[in-house]
């Protein structure tokens, strides 16, 4: 019997990882950038970093199913004269219709509605489905300006100025050719087939003095009536906060980098921005310098999945979360049904990312009309309206568990930290210890 | 005539709103109250001083002439006013304008008729930099020269200028018709001097007549718009990004 050295295990680079590598051949191979859907996939600190302490003997617990938590929220007191008073403080984000399929777009109003909440568009404009069925309609203001009108304007409840948005701030929006349409072409005002570039930068103003000036016009145009938001992607939330205060929102959205687009580079998803817990304690920072903690309401966005994460938002001091990613999930989106078709586009349910070619097997991010009678939007909206049930129901269970009578009632002292980085991020204490980096000098 | 008589006269030939003793606020909110088929339809806006958003989100088809120089989005998102500004307008003024038309007798600064989706916007005197940006289906007439980056994404309308265009005309345009009589600094990335065919002559001779412009003939004018060699993204191109 010969003697054989021993094999030392294939070993692979923990630099040049597979993914890094099937990267560099697909670039190598096609010469353009990995465009895809949704917002950062690497790891990073989020809420699962974060725990409630729960009451104790300082502190005693309200009974679970006997004594209130309030959930209602309003947003938009500070200067309109019809601000929007929502039951439960969890939104839906901005998707556009034109990445949304039509019955999509109705699903999010329908399931929005019946939960006592509202629904936004996005970079296409307004459709009749979703103005038809969302009680409560946030019409957003983008650099695009696409389809935008002044008669949807008047019909909005609010009104959403987009300076960026978390997956990509500082980026424009891109909807390939496929996904163009005749009816997307028409609302958007573009040639069919092309591949829509829109723009980055407001058309017609710049810098946070310029804001100022363009928040006046929307309100003269709407008669002072509408809240208007105005909502940034997790760049400088402090300064960027304080700004669109000074500016005059109502309300300020900060989407962080887990935030959803329907479609952008994949460097810059993962590269350009802050993890939405990084975020919080910025910006509420800047409403509390300035006075306007509770005043100004903060919504934040990007990642939020379940009650356990609003109800750590809360805590950490916004008025309202939102959720797009979560939604569409809860629309059908990824569904393993659908395992075999994923297969087909090279990728499988729970990865698949490539909303802008518009071949989606859930029927949901795109324009497709055999595929988008997937959706049942009546079905749909109801999933979504029981996945939003569950959302408030876990956060008021956590809140009660805290001895709190109303979800906005939760505060950083509530919560401790289970790594330095989230401690650091969240301004809470590192689990068992008194010590929150950054604070006191350490 | 008596004071009681001029006031008389004024109420039966226009509403009259002197920004020095009214608010902006009650104007933009009495325009906006006006019933369809108001015989209120001639206004007048004394002292604007440079105001922002006058006359702003206007829906019914008046007339309303503005007695001196504005700020920022006067006539923002017009739909069916007739609005005058005898003086100057400042940034942004007829932006997103869906119908009806702006006339400014003197210059405009940057970014008139931004996203403009209808209506007819005229300069009588220059327009500054960005004027037409992302333009939908309005159309400009500047007597005058414009600015650079102008009719930036344009995506559909009609430009047409008097005298010059400053750099980077068109840049990433779309659909647009751009009618240039003076001299181009330069063409944006995908802007290109087209053939003016008959066509061309017809259309730029409508929008000269509806601006008043008279002794000028569409000949004299060239016509640039997309060489729509961006519409699908292509890595060749990417040095025109």
């Amino acid at each position: 019997m010969t003697y054989r050295n021993p094999p030392t295990t294939p070993r692979k680079s923990a630099t040049f990882d597979d993914y890094t590598l099937s990267e560099i051949r697909r670039a190598a191979a096609t010469g353009i950038y990995d465009i895809r859907g949704a917002g950062a996939k690497r790891k990073l600190p989020h809420f699962d970093d974060l725990l409630f302490l729960g009451a104790s003997i300082s502190r005693y617990p309200l009974e679970g199913y006997r004594e209130r938590c309030d959930t209602s929220v309003v947003l938009g007191s500070r200067h309109a004269k019809k601000p929007i008073e929502l039951k439960i403080p969890i939104t839906i984000a901005g998707m556009s219709f034109g990445s949304l399929s039509g019955p999509a777009k109705e699903a999010l109003g329908r399931g929005a509605t019946l939960s006592g909440t509202s629904t936004t568009t996005g970079d296409g404009g307004m459709t009749e489905e979703e103005r038809g069925h969302s009680k409560q309609l946030v019409y957003q203001y983008l650099p695009s300006r696409y389809g935008m009108n002044l008669r949807d304007l008047r019909r909005a409840d609010a009104i959403e100025v987009v300076v960026g948005q978390g997956a990509k701030p500082g980026g424009g929006g891109m909807l390939l050719g496929q996904k163009i349409s005749d009816r997307v072409a028409e609302m958007r005002t573009l040639p069919k087939g092309i591949d829509q570039r829109s723009a980055s930068r407001h058309p017609d103003w710049t810098g946070p003095d310029d804001l100022e000036i363009k928040i006046l016009e929307l309100r003269e145009i709407t008669d002072w009536e509408k809240p208007i938001y105005v909502k940034v992607g997790g760049a400088r939330p402090y300064y960027d906060t304080a700004l669109a205060v000074k500016a005059g929102a109502d309300v300020v959205v900060v989407d962080g980098m887990q935030g959803g687009t329907a479609a952008t580079q994949e460097v810059f998803i993962e590269n350009v921005g802050q993890p939405t817990l990084a975020c919080i304690r910025p910006a509420v920072q800047a409403l509390q310098d300035l006075g306007m903690h509770r005043k100004v309401q903060l919504i934040i966005s990007g990642g939020i999945r379940n009650g356990a994460d609003v109800a750590k938002a809360l805590a950490l001091g916004v008025d309202a979360v939102s959720i797009g990613t979560a939604a569409l999930v809860a629309l059908g989106d990824n569904d393993p049904r659908w395992e075999a078709e994923y297969n087909e586009l090279g990728t499988t349910a729970g990865a698949y990312d490539d909303w802008h070619e518009g071949r989606d097997p859930a029927g949901i991010t795109t324009q497709d009309p055999d595929l988008m009678k997937r959706v049942d939007p009546v079905a749909a909206g109801r999933r979504l309206a029981n996945y939003l049930k569950v959302m408030t129901l876990e956060a008021q269970t956590i809140a009660r568990a805290c001895g709190k009578n109303s979800l906005h009632n939760l505060e950083p002292e509530d919560l401790v930290a289970l790594t330095i980085e989230a401690a650091a991020m969240a301004g809470v204490p590192l689990a068992g210890t008194n010590w929150i980096p950054g604070k006191n000098g350490f | 005539m008596t004071a009681t008589s001029k006031a008389t006269l004024d109420q039966a030939h226009a509403r009259v709103f002197d920004l020095d003793v009214m608010s902006l606020r009650e104007l933009n909110q009495a325009l906006h109250s006006l019933a369809p088929g108001s015989n209120e339809t001639a206004w007048e806006v004394l002292n604007p001083k440079g105001n922002h958003s006058v006359a702003v989100g206007v829906d019914q088809p008046v007339s309303i002439d503005v007695r001196g120089s504005v700020g920022y989005y006067c006539g923002g998102m017009n739909s069916g006013g007739a609005i005058t500004v005898h003086g100057s307008a400042g940034p942004g003024v007829g932006e997103n304008m869906m119908s009806g038309s702006i006339t400014v007798k003197g210059d405009a600064s940057q970014y008139a008729g931004a996203t403009g989706k209808g209506g007819l916007l005229i300069i009588e005197g220059n327009a500054s930099s960005r004027c037409g940006i992302s333009m939908k289906g309005i159309d400009i007439v500047v007597h005058g020269n414009i600015g650079h980056m102008s009719a930036f994404m344009a995506q559909s309308g009609n430009l047409v200028v008097l005298g010059d265009a400053g750099d980077a005309l068109g840049d990433s345009i779309y659909e647009a018709r751009l009618f240039v009589r003076g001299k181009v600094d330069s063409l944006g990335a995908d802007c290109i001097a087209k053939e003016m065919r008959p066509e061309h002559l017809e259309l730029l001779q409508g929008l000269l007549d509806r601006a008043g412009v008279t002794g000028v003939k569409p000949s004299e004018f060239k016509r640039y718009g997309s060489a729509r060699t961006l519409y699908n993204f292509n890595i060749d191109n990417a040095d025109a990004y």
